[in-house]
């Protein structure tokens, strides 16, 4: 029997199916939102809404957010371009320092920054210098900024290793220098790389609020946490965050518009040819000197910090807790990683086969999840588990389902960009060898998908490992996650306890990044 | 394959986190590195076998409200009277044999008794040893609002201890002298922080030179690192800025376990748990009879204004108040 037309051009029920799943989960917390921000008494409500103060907060959101926009591109642009196309050498050691900062927790970076001023900061202890902290928004810029580059440098360097030599060599033949090539051929080619590092980057600005805190820079999702810590009623919250995904939808369409048309740049790769390694010459040392930069601010300076706890002496209690906390954090994001994938695979499917207006917006919903703030997503679940599913209330299952649901987008990234690459040729040649759909999908575009599904992974368990909202509100009592503990500790003052705690989330990070590009290495 | 093996991962993980094992569960407000010591000890001492759940004061007496009377919780352990109060107004706490309340003094146990003060907590004045000489420090929290003091304050409105403060203050002189004070205070560049720890960071970095805070957390600081720059004071006597809070506990009507809870409730009465409080927290008793430790006690209930930690649960009117002055 044939399927009537518009039935036939549906993608298959195994990847539909999921994929409308996840966008009615992705929406849950959007209608609990809604439900408590009209749940009030409507002049409450207005007045709420209209209150001079969601004024400023939101320009020091948007300011905040188009700031690190601003330095994520100047630090990353370079350093990918360094990291690929140039000679300098240790380009993996590069690549490495343009990873790690995305297993430093935002606050701790936060608190290593103001470390450095004051009487007793670090540079008047070392250096006798006696300066000012930086606070506010610079402080929280330069905070900001220095954990979430990486997602646009990984991006970026994936965008420059996926560029097809011979257009270069076309525009070189034809007479342009150097920096015309670039201007006019390399960045508008990696426009996509681009719009996908930042827009993970502004939704990430958009919710954090640890750094913000400890800067004293009062943004909505700051504004959304002391609302949710402090008081007994969830009315202004619940504005508050529908406020911050209405930014987030606004940024969502607008990346969608500058990209479409785009997408189809990255089916460039396959020439097994290797790009040619540029000459530094004389911008070796500026490139030295801005690399190592990068390093004294994004690692040594933290990292530094957290060792200088450490050495004000650990009580013995800590290091019996560690290795619990290492397991709970461990049992929580890798499960999370692996569902993430799991779920980015359908939507990133149908997004690419079955490219439509539908399976547009099924994909979009993953960035909602990702845009919803942590706070009122855990909110949701809570309250959705409680009236509908009590059974899973404060289960493993319900934790790790919304850890995955909030990491979607970054898993999905990764994994589409692979999907692109992957040709469709070969399925349909495995389905005309008498596959079915399913089965051709598995034995010939899944093996070719592990690449990004490597990568999407890592981001997931990664940004899990450092997690702290949704852990708190969900998690089963009596797990208690290595994320919780340096965050606990250092809020009461008690940075050497919280050492230990931190130094194992990087730990872990470095050995799943290190698995993450061991495999690109070794090819 | 791998669908299969997370199905049943997931099966495994539903399955163990059953509360079958436990025979108390704790909301605990406090943190983990003050009360696992102490559980540790519960435990070995009862045989009782203890499940914890950390998080802030308010975050969980609000997850208590939600579950309603599906809360797994046994025993809410909050760092402030307030909300006590409020899980109290709400008919959801059970009341306490009289046994377990027979030492502590009125004002550290509800007129209803259901719930009880673990350790008392005062505010105090935080400055800079090195940029403030003790005899220049205001006297009254009223002072703080002096054009010599523009800029140089810390306080946390965000915070529950702060607040609290706040609601007392409604109680103590009224809603307009407290909206008076708070706008002086916003007016006279008093500087916002997150919590008191970075507050009290914030004044050893010179950034400010004073803060109100709660009391404990300088002395901790003073004993790890002798050369510690902050140090404390009170106001004059009875000044609403001396304010005495407690950490508390109750017992849940819901529970299923409330003989256990009690007997821990007992736990934390006892001289043993008392003094680690004292010794490990700096905080203040709340039973007489521990020698040295009495002087301390009766020194705070002197100096703090009288006030009845009930009215603190009045939590939403002060959150109002805060909103319309335009500090939250």
């Amino acid at each position: 029997m044939r399927l009537p037309y518009f039935l036939r051009k549906l993608p298959p029920w195994y990847f539909l199916l999921p994929s409308v799943f996840i966008g009615l989960a992705v929406s849950i917390p959007l209608v609990y939102l809604i439900i408590r921000a009209l749940g009030g008494d409507f002049s409450e409500t207005t007045e709420l809404l209209f209150r001079q103060r969601n004024l400023v907060l939101f320009w020091n959101t948007v300011s905040l957010t188009l700031g690190v926009v601003v330095v994520t591109t100047l630090v990353s642009y370079p350093l990918a371009w360094l990291s690929t196309r140039s000679d300098i050498p240790a380009k993996k050691f590069i690549t490495m320092i343009g990873v790690l900062p995305l297993a430093l927790p935002g606050y701790v970076v936060a608190y290593a920054i103001l470390g450095l001023g004051g009487d007793n900061g670090t540079l008047a202890m070392v250096f006798g210098l006696e300066i000012s902290r930086l606070t506010g928004y610079w402080g929280s810029l330069l905070a900001v900024s220095l954990y979430t580059f990486p997602y646009l440098f990984l991006n970026l360097r994936a965008g420059f290793l996926g560029l097809d030599p011979s257009t270069e060599e076309a525009a070189r033949s034809l007479g342009y220098s150097s920096f015309q090539i670039l201007r006019k051929v390399t960045i508008p080619q990696l426009r996509p790389s681009f719009l996908a590092g930042i827009l993970i980057i502004t939704l990430y600005v958009l919710g954090d609020f640890g750094a913000v805190s400890l800067m004293r820079f009062e943004t909505l999702s700051y504004s959304l946490y002391i609302q949710y810590a402090a008081s007994f009623d969830r009315i202004y919250a619940a504005i508050i965050a529908l406020i911050l995904i209405s930014i987030t939808v606004v940024v969502l369409v607008l990346e969608y518009k500058l990209l479409k048309g785009l997408l189809f740049y990255r089916a460039g790769t396959g020439t097994g040819r290797k790009m040619r390694e540029s000459k530094l010459g004389k911008l070796r040392w500026i490139s030295y000197g801005f690399v190592g930069a990068i390093i004294l601010f994004s690692l040594i300076i933290p990292i530094f910090t957290i060792l200088y706890w450490m050495a004000q002496g650990v009580s013995p209690a800590v290091w019996a807790n560690l290795g619990d906390a290492i397991r709970s954090s461990v049992l929580v994001s890798a499960p999370a990683a692996v569902l993430s994938v799991l779920m980015a695979i359908p939507l990133a499917y149908i997004a690419v086969r079955f490219p439509s207006r539908t399976s547009n917006i099924l994909q979009r919903f993953a960035y909602l999840g990702y845009a919803t703030p942590p706070l009122a997503l855990a909110l949701a679940f809570i309250f959705f588990s409680l009236n509908v599913v009590p059974v899973l209330y404060q289960t493993f299952a319900l934790l790790i389902f919304a850890y995955a649901l909030h990491f979607l987008a970054e898993a999905i990234g990764p994994v589409r960009s692979s999907l692109y690459q992957a040709s469709p040729k070969l399925e349909e040649a495995a389905m005309s060898l008498g596959m079915n759909r399913f089965k051709a999908f598995l034995k010939s575009t899944l093996p070719l998908l592990f690449n990004g599904i490597i990568v999407g992974a890592s981001f997931v368990f990664l940004s899990a490992m450092k997690e702290l909202p949704i852990t708190f509100l969900l998690a089963p009592i009596g797990l208690d996650t290595l994320a919780v503990n340096v965050w606990s500790y250092s809020a009461e003052g008690m940075f050497a306890e919280a050492a230990p705690f931190a130094l194992s989330i990087l730990f872990f990070s470095v050995f799943f990044v290190g698995i993450l590009f061991s495999r690109e290495w070794k090819s | 394959m791998k669908l299969h093996n997370f199905i049943l991962f997931t099966a495994l993980f539903l399955f163990f986190t059953g509360d079958a094992l436990a025979q108390l569960t704790i909301y605990s407000g406090r943190s983990k590195a003050l009360v696992d010591p102490i559980i540790a000890k519960f435990e070995e001492e009862t045989g009782i076998n203890v499940r914890i759940r950390f998080g802030g004061t308010t975050q969980l007496a609000v997850a208590i409200m939600e579950e309603g009377r599906r809360s797994p919780a046994d025993v809410f352990w909050g760092q402030d009277g307030g909300a006590l109060g409020a899980l109290h107004n709400q008919g959801l706490l059970a009341n306490l044999p009289e046994p377990i309340l027979g030492g502590i003094p009125e004002g550290f146990k509800n007129n209803d008794r259901t719930w009880v003060a673990t350790s008392g907590r005062a505010r105090v004045l935080a400055y800079n040893e090195r940029r403030v000489s003790q005899d220049n420090l205001p006297e009254s929290i009223f002072d703080l609002t002096k054009p010599e003091w523009r800029g140089k304050v810390g306080w946390s409105p965000a915070n529950a201890s702060f607040q609290s403060f706040v609601t007392a203050m409604r109680k103590n002189l009224g809603e307009e002298q407290t909206r008076q004070w708070l706008t002086d205070m916003k007016n006279n560049g008093a500087v916002a922080y997150n919590n008191n720890n970075s507050i009290i960071q914030a004044i050893a970095a010179g950034e400010v030179e004073l803060g109100i805070t709660n009391h404990y957390y300088i002395e901790r600081m003073r004993s790890e690192n002798p050369t510690y720059t902050v140090n404390m004071t009170f106001f004059s006597d009875n000044d609403i800025g001396n304010l005495l809070n407690v950490a508390g506990v109750g017992v849940l009507n819901s529970s299923r376990n409330k003989e256990n809870a009690e007997r821990f409730i007992a736990f934390l009465l006892s001289d043993e748990i008392q003094r680690y409080f004292v010794n490990e927290t700096f905080e203040y008793p709340v039973i007489y009879g521990m020698d040295d430790y009495d002087s301390k006690l009766i020194e705070a209930l002197e100096v703090s204004p009288s006030m009845d930690l009930e009215l603190l649960s009045d939590l939403d009117a002060t959150l109002r108040l805060l909103r319309s002055v335009g500090l939250l």
